[in-house]
């Protein structure tokens, strides 16, 4: 006599689809109630004008997008832009070697990583306020450069585009060494030995087959700061003050003091649509890179 | 008095087929496999033999045809309905349970009494060599990979099955170890009279172990018998060059006034070839020759009645047990010759590479194949 | 390739790690400075652990954050894992679509989140607090939970489940017998990742909290902006010091690679 645990167990065998769907479900309809839904609202609201108390009034406008043509709010764009393009830059230059002697190292190699994965996770706002704690003019820098005498008088270190610079760097740092040692990882010994047995000298092998054969992971770790940066908030925020703001501190301002909730929402799309084109670039370049890679 | 009812088979798969989205796994394929026989699935990766097993198991539904179990049509069973045990490649030990647990695993979900499942797996254990009180609290991780496929035997076994279904048990084992497990299954499956249905690419110990063999390619059984018949009389061209080696001629059928049938080419002599099926006038034939059954003389001296090719010795390859001799043969290519190695330093070959040799053959030792 | 680094790429290595955890370092070793405001070293000191004792809202904060992250981390955990589940043992149409619909959370911008979410609950009318900075909190973690808990699940021996079931168990008995005791440590580790993403989370809280449902990342900003004094260092070392344990405990978790 089959029981309720058999017929179940039978009927959900007879429709795959249902098993697999009853299982999304509840972790999908989450996802669809509470972040889909809420992104659909926000595009709405960034297409209706504003009302008296900074929410809006019925009725359909484009001229929350149409500001950002504006020279300042260009100007905010374009900051954000070149400050996630050169912390990505500095990233690289700085996190590959990094990457690259973890890989070579046998002893350290778990502790090594265990020290990038580490600041991957913790606090974002402490590890800014690390940065602060350095970087103020009572901070740490200052005192020490006061201290030996090679300057007058504190620095002011912070609240320009130098420490926001800093604060990318020092917080998005661990997202590029990560993806490059792992591509770096998976590098096949033999074949550098093959270029060494062919003549190849160090620098040769490294810029012809290492380099090479590491593009998919310092692709990677670029995206992986670069997307984060262009909607960052907290760095800006903390280290650059009013004056340095980034797209992500106008769209907080909006809901915050200048209470323009319709342009703070049509700006927060127009950083996630900076985001997702950011991403579908990535996976079209994935598509279309090689599974081997050919060396010249 | 002769038993003119034949035992019922346990396993029976009438038309089976099953797809992976365009490719055909099993391509209506049918079976009868009878009580206590040790019975091999053979042939290359991707030739249906896995998928076979795993439709007997229950891990895959049939898209045709039946699979039937002790005369029940059991297609739509769930593998935990099934009165059917298997040993997987990799093992698959519960790494989180240690082997008594594993091995009693499945009397704990027929709910067996404790003391009965105790009992039992210690006898279980037994049987696959493994001392219950060394082996019984050790964890699988600590096991070598021989040690873990006798438990893994060992809990397929404690259930008493009916059938057991085996898929290349003995792949990640090493060499010696290997041949020594072989005979240990062989021994099983004729102590315990359970129906061992084994899966292996590897043609020589499925000749060793079974009883009978069938050969699969592409989804299809190309052949099905004894390793006698599947190596002996080989009726396709896959089956002749996937076990053992052939050497291959083909050519013309045609029947002689005296009642033999000739397969020629022109103006490159003909081979004589006992009677068979697929002889019909003028018809295009493949026959295969084994090495073994070939010899090599003198051109002058080949024996009368036999078939015969003359070339000349390129290449005489030393094997060990015995000795390659390639003659090359124009219009043919290479055939390759088996020859006792009675011991090159006592009793060396008269022959050497460049001389002018015949490669002859009883005609019955043609194979005819189909297809 | 058994050759030694060249001493320069050692060097700007070693010097790297210095700028990612030199900060750090110095913000904890602060942390017992003597002195208020200056960041000349004074002498060792407790006396701004004692502090942070003293101040009911730091324990406020605590609590909430900590109600906060469990119920998150248990609802995100279960909605995850059978999310997991799911995609790594049934194939199903619409399944690229699915996977590519959960990985949008993890490239969206914390501000976009933390906006759309509370445009929704002023929408509703719902009244912003501890329940809304859970929802928040879930919606985000389910994406990292699917990711660890899909992992483990893709490294686990898939012959095992067959095995069961071929020995005659059921599939909720293989899922409860084999399934789930060799799930375990990916669950966790998501858990434990998801917990630390909660716990940490300032700016996606920072919409939709509400007054007095402030989580301990609102309170330590709100310190800053205030600049108030070595208080911070002390909260700051205590969140760093629980967040390392918290990862090397998941790390941990994740090796634990059981043979198979």
């Amino acid at each position: 006599m089959p029981g309720l645990r058999e017929r179940m167990l039978t009927w959900l065998h007879r429709r795959p689809q249902a098993r697999a769907w009853a299982l999304l479900a509840p972790g999908g309809l989450w996802l669809v109630v509470f972040f889909l839904i809420p992104i659909l609202i926000m595009l709405a609201y960034s297409l209706m004008p504003r009302g008296v108390y900074g929410g809006v009034e019925s009725g359909v406008t484009l001229e929350h997008y149409a500001r950002f043509f504006d020279p300042l709010y260009l100007e905010i764009l374009k900051r954000t832009f070149l400050w996630s393009l050169a912390g990505t830059l500095i990233c690289l230059i700085l996190g590959y070697p990094v990457a690259f002697v973890i890989v070579r190292s046998k002893r350290w190699r778990n502790l090594l990583l265990f020290l990038v994965v580490l600041p991957f996770w913790t606090s974002f706002l402490v590890r800014t306020f690390a940065m602060i704690f350095l970087m103020r003019d009572t901070g740490l820098l200052n005192s020490w450069l006061l201290r030996l005498g090679l300057i007058q008088q504190p620095l002011t270190i912070l609240y320009t585009p130098f420490s926001v610079m800093a604060g990318l760097v020092y917080g998005f740092l661990p997202f590029m060494i990560l993806p490059i040692y792992a591509s770096l990882e998976k590098l096949d010994l033999s074949l550098l030995e093959a270029a060494e047995v062919l003549g190849a000298r160090p620098r040769a092998r490294f810029f012809r087959v290492t380099l090479p054969l590491s593009l998919p992971g310092v692709i990677a770790g670029c995206l992986l700061v670069f997307i984060p940066a262009l909607g960052s908030f907290l760095t800006a925020d903390l280290l650059g003050g009013a004056k340095q703001m980034m797209i992500g501190n106008l769209v907080q301002n909006q809901f915050s003091a200048a209470r323009n909730w319709p342009f703070g929402s049509a700006a927060s799309f127009i950083v996630m649509a900076l985001v997702l084109a950011g991403v579908m670039l990535y996976l079209r370049f994935q598509d279309q890179e090689p599974k081997s890679v050919t060396v010249q | 008095m002769t038993h003119s009812v034949a035992p019922a088979p346990v396993v029976q798969l009438v038309h089976v087929c099953k797809s992976f989205g365009f490719i055909k796994a099993v391509d209506d394929v049918s079976l009868d496999i009878y009580p206590g026989e040790f019975f091999s699935l053979l042939g290359p990766s991707g030739c249906g033999k896995t998928t076979t097993l795993r439709l007997l198991a229950g891990f895959e539904v049939p898209d045709a045809g039946q699979v039937r179990l002790l005369g029940e049509t059991v297609n739509h069973k769930r593998p935990y309905e099934r009165q059917i045990s298997m040993v997987f490649q990799n093992y698959a030990l519960f790494p989180h349970l240690s082997v008594a647990r594993n091995v009693a695993f499945g009397l704990e979900q027929r709910k067996t009494p404790r003391a009965t499942i105790e009992e039992r797996v210690e006898r279980a254990l037994e049987m696959v060599r493994l001392e219950p009180d060394v082996f019984a609290q050790r964890m699988p991780g600590q096991l070598s990979g021989g040690q873990r496929q006798r438990v893994a035997l060992a809990r397929a076994l404690v259930l008493e099955p009916a059938i057991l279904l085996l898929d290349e048990p003995l792949g990640a084992i090493d060499l010696k170890l290997r041949k020594e497990m072989q005979l240990e299954l062989k021994s099983l499956n004729k102590e315990l009279g359970t129906t061992f249905i084994y899966v292996t690419h590897d043609q020589e110990e499925a000749l060793t172990m079974s009883d009978r063999i069938a050969v699969m390619d592409v989804g299809r059984v190309a052949q099905l018998g004894t390793p006698a018949e599947i190596y002996e009389n080989p009726r396709t061209a896959f089956v002749a060059e996937f076990i053992g080696q052939s050497n291959f001629f083909e050519g013309q059928a045609s029947k002689q006034e005296s009642g033999e049938w000739l397969i020629g080419r022109p103006g490159e002599g003909a081979f004589k070839v006992p009677q068979h099926a697929a002889l019909t006038e003028g018809a295009h034939v493949r026959i295969a020759v084994r090495p073994e059954w070939m010899d090599v003389w003198r051109p002058e001296a080949v024996p009368p009645g036999e078939n015969a090719v003359i070339g000349s010795i390129r290449d005489i390859i030393y094997l060990g047990e015995t000795m390659h001799v390639i003659v090359a043969v124009p219009g043919l290519g290479d055939v390759t010759v088996a020859v006792r190695n009675e011991g090159q330093l006592m009793k060396p070959l008269s022959w050497k590479a460049g001389d002018r040799a015949a490669v002859a053959w009883l005609p019955e030792d043609c194979q005819v194949l189909e297809g | 390739m058994n050759r030694p680094l060249p001493r320069w790429l050692v060097a700007m290595a070693a010097a790297v790690y210095l700028f990612l955890h030199l900060p750090i370092l110095v913000l904890m070793i602060f942390s017992f400075n003597d002195a208020k405001f200056s960041a000349e070293w004074r002498g060792f000191t407790l006396h701004w652990y004692q502090r942070l004792l003293e101040r009911p809202d730091v324990f406020r904060a605590l609590k909430v954050s900590l109600i906060v992250g469990a119920s998150a981390t248990v609802i995100s955990g279960v909605l995850g894992t059978l999310v997991a589940l799911a995609l790594a043992r049934h194939r199903f149409q619409g399944r690229r679509a699915f996977e590519g619909f959960l990985y949008v959370p993890i490239v969206t911008p914390e501000i976009v989140v933390g906006i759309s979410l509370l445009l929704l609950f002023a929408l509703l009318r719902f009244p912003l607090g501890l329940t809304t900075i859970t929802i928040a909190h879930v919606a985000f973690c389910i994406s990292f939970v699917v990711i660890v808990v899909l992992a483990r699940l893709k490294g686990m021996d898939q012959h095992l489940e067959e095995a069961a079931m071929i020995l005659g168990a059921d599939e909720i008995t293989t899922f409860r017998t084999v399934t789930l005791p060799q799930l375990w440590p990916g669950i966790l580790a998501g858990a434990l990742l998801a917990f630390t993403m909660s716990f940490d989370d300032f700016v996606i809280t920072s919409f939709v909290s509400g007054p007095g449902s402030s989580t301990l990342p609102i309170l330590v900003y709100g310190m800053v902006r205030k600049n108030v004094e070595p208080s911070i260092n002390a909260i700051s070392t205590i969140i760093l010091i629980v967040t390392a344990l918290l990862i090397y405990v998941a790390d941990r978790l994740v090796q634990d690679r059981s043979l198979a």
